[in-house]
């Protein structure tokens, strides 16, 4: 097996751990930080892929996209914090509130 | 004059006005309802603008910078985005006016500014012509969108949004995963790149089944919808409605488009198009009884919302035949469901704001007292329900002429269903509109301005019944539906 693909199951190992995080975790703090796993899996995937190319210079287009992705990532987990302390202030807890007024 | 026209870059203006507009926003805070009219206005329009040119010219294609696909990012527009630019202007414009009357100034200086944000996100993404900045333009969507729900604050609203951001984040990184996993495969983003190269691969199953559940997912398809009712209905009214009309139908013109371009010519087996038709019918079905059972107008409509999102699946599998008319029927289904759930929450906003609540039940004579808001509520349910003469009325005449010509009887019935529930749901807030509520209230007045924003986008939704022919022949610029290669 080589590097590139090794690093890419790795990538794709930690998307599906942040996925089976984001769905067993109440906790809304582990949910979001499950999300941010899964982004870096993502992010390895294409680190990884760009290096296909053997002996020659790795592809720049995917390490263009992971520097987007991360700006993405980072004012996503922003809002998310922000919401997450809006939440817990007005319910006392850190997680979903059950279903609306009904 | 006419060369500025046919010549300029409308789609810079689309995306760069509204991203400029809402940053003023923060500079004048006090200017900002004003700015905000101002800038919707200048980018329907640029819609305008760009529907002028297109005709002259055919589809719209920009290298951003003069870089150019591979490497740089295209903006590309078609029939079918077009379409979608000047319904989202047009929905925009009428909510921005009624948002304008909503807002007291201290929300206004929150609301303008993400709104803006919003329409830049919405614009962008309706002229990508790469799936990379598809993602990015998904994301910018979101974060403005879930911000809009939460500023109604208090534990609904926060809780809708948060399981709303939650859904969109997830919803986004499986999309980022089939993109990586197909720029592996075939070293593009480009769409039209990508639909020359693409060919069967266990890449490309990977692919479609991340983005397809991603997509899915972002739309709200039964049973992915979980999100949508609580984000929907606890939101302002404006929001909902830009949520309810717009929002729902970003990631489904991309999945749309993904679909007729990447996918669809590679799939030969039948069980996706079940499966997606299969989940259109449930949808449907599931949807419209459960709008029936609420108590809450607001949580009514948004489970409208699932039930019509339905319909537009009930295209796939009817489409394998015929189809440029099944997907001429979705876009018709598209922008006149637009119109008509934008006019519906802007009239349950009035309701709200005449009232103080949105009990169905205690609905206190409104049909009397506002005659406008009821007549808009009315009206939109026509074209929801799909009775003649409406948009949504074409939209389903043509799909359920494709069922009936291809003998899908199945589908033909959830379909009829469908609309008898409609009219169920609908009739049974009319109903309690007509009659005396038990418990009298002190109505407040509500402002003319939103009644009317209300009512015109509900006449829209009507008139759209008789215009299917220019609107269609404006779809086919581009040939988004591959119509020429159905033809013989």
């Amino acid at each position: 097996m080589s590097a590139p693909f090794f690093y890419a199951l790795v990538g794709i190992g930690l998307f599906s751990l942040g996925l089976y995080g984001l769905i067993v975790h109440a906790h809304l703090l582990r949910k979001i930080l499950a999300l941010n796993i899964m982004g870096s899996g993502i992010f390895l995937v294409l680190v990884a892929l760009a290096k296909r190319t053997g002996e020659a210079p790795p592809d720049a287009v995917p390490h263009a996209m992971v520097i987007t992705g991360v700006v993405v990532a980072v004012s996503a987990t922003a809002l998310a914090l922000t919401l997450m302390l809006k939440l817990t202030a007005e319910t006392g807890r850190a997680e979903l509130p059950e279903k609306g007024r009904e | 004059m006419e060369t500025v026209v046919t010549e300029f870059s409308w789609g810079i203006a689309l995306i760069l006005l509204p991203l400029a507009g809402g940053m003023i926003c923060f500079l004048w805070p006090r200017r900002t309802q004003i700015l905000g009219l101002v800038t919707v206005f200048a980018v329907a329009l640029s819609v305008g603008g760009l529907a002028w040119q297109m005709l002259d010219k055919g589809v719209y294609r920009h290298a951003v910078g003069g870089w150019g696909a591979p490497l740089g990012i295209d903006l590309y527009a078609d029939g079918l985005s077009l379409l979608m630019l000047a319904t989202t202007a047009l929905v925009g414009f009428a909510i921005s006016v009624y948002s304008a009357a909503y807002f007291k100034q201290e929300d206004a200086i929150r609301f303008w500014p993400l709104w803006l944000f919003l329409l830049a996100a919405l614009n962008a993404l309706f002229l990508s012509g790469d799936i990379f900045n598809v993602y990015v333009t998904f994301e910018l969507m979101g974060l403005a969108a879930v911000s809009l729900v939460a500023l109604a604050g208090g534990r609904d609203a926060l809780g809708g949004a948060m399981r709303y951001l939650l859904a969109a984040l997830l919803g986004s990184l499986a999309y980022l995963l089939g993109v990586a996993l197909l720029y592996h495969g075939f070293g593009t983003v480009d769409i039209a790149l990508l639909s020359e190269r693409v060919e069967p691969s266990p890449v490309v199953w990977a692919a479609l089944g991340l983005m397809g559940a991603g997509l899915l997912l972002k739309t709200a398809v039964f049973p992915l919808h979980f999100w949508l009712p609580p984000a929907h209905a606890s939101a302002p009214a404006p929001v909902s409605a830009l949520l309810s009309a717009l929002v729902v139908k970003a990631s489904f013109y991309i999945l749309l488009r993904l679909w007729l371009e990447v996918f669809e010519p590679l799939i030969s087996s039948e069980g996706v198009y079940t499966l997606l038709g299969l989940i259109g019918a449930m949808a449907v079905l599931w949807g419209s009884i459960q709008a029936l059972r609420q108590t809450r107008l607001k949580l009514l409509i948004a489970y409208s919302t699932v039930a019509q999102i339905g319909y537009l699946f009930l295209a796939f599998p009817l489409a394998v035949a015929v189809g440029s008319t099944a997907w001429s029927a979705v876009a018709y289904l598209a922008i006149s469901h637009a119109l008509a759930k934008a006019a519906m929450f802007l009239a349950a906003g009035n309701l709200v704001r005449f009232g103080g609540h949105d009990r169905i039940a205690d609905l206190d004579r409104v049909v009397q007292r506002l005659p406008l808001t009821a007549a808009a509520f009315a009206l939109a349910g026509v074209s929801i329900m799909g009775l003649p003469p409406s948009g949504g009325f074409i939209g389903k005449w043509l799909m359920l002429e494709v069922a009936l010509t291809q003998g899908r009887w199945d589908l033909v019935v959830v379909m009829l269903l469908g609309g008898l529930l409609a009219a169920a749901y609908v009739f049974k807030v009319l109903g309690y509109a007509f009659t005396q509520a038990e418990v009298a209230h002190e109505p407040k007045t509500v402002p003319a301005s939103m009644e009317w924003a209300a009512l015109l986008l509900a006449l829209a939704a009507v008139l759209m019944g008789f215009l299917a022919v220019p609107v269609l022949s404006l779809v086919d610029i581009g040939d988004p539906f591959g119509l020429s290669e159905v033809r013989p």
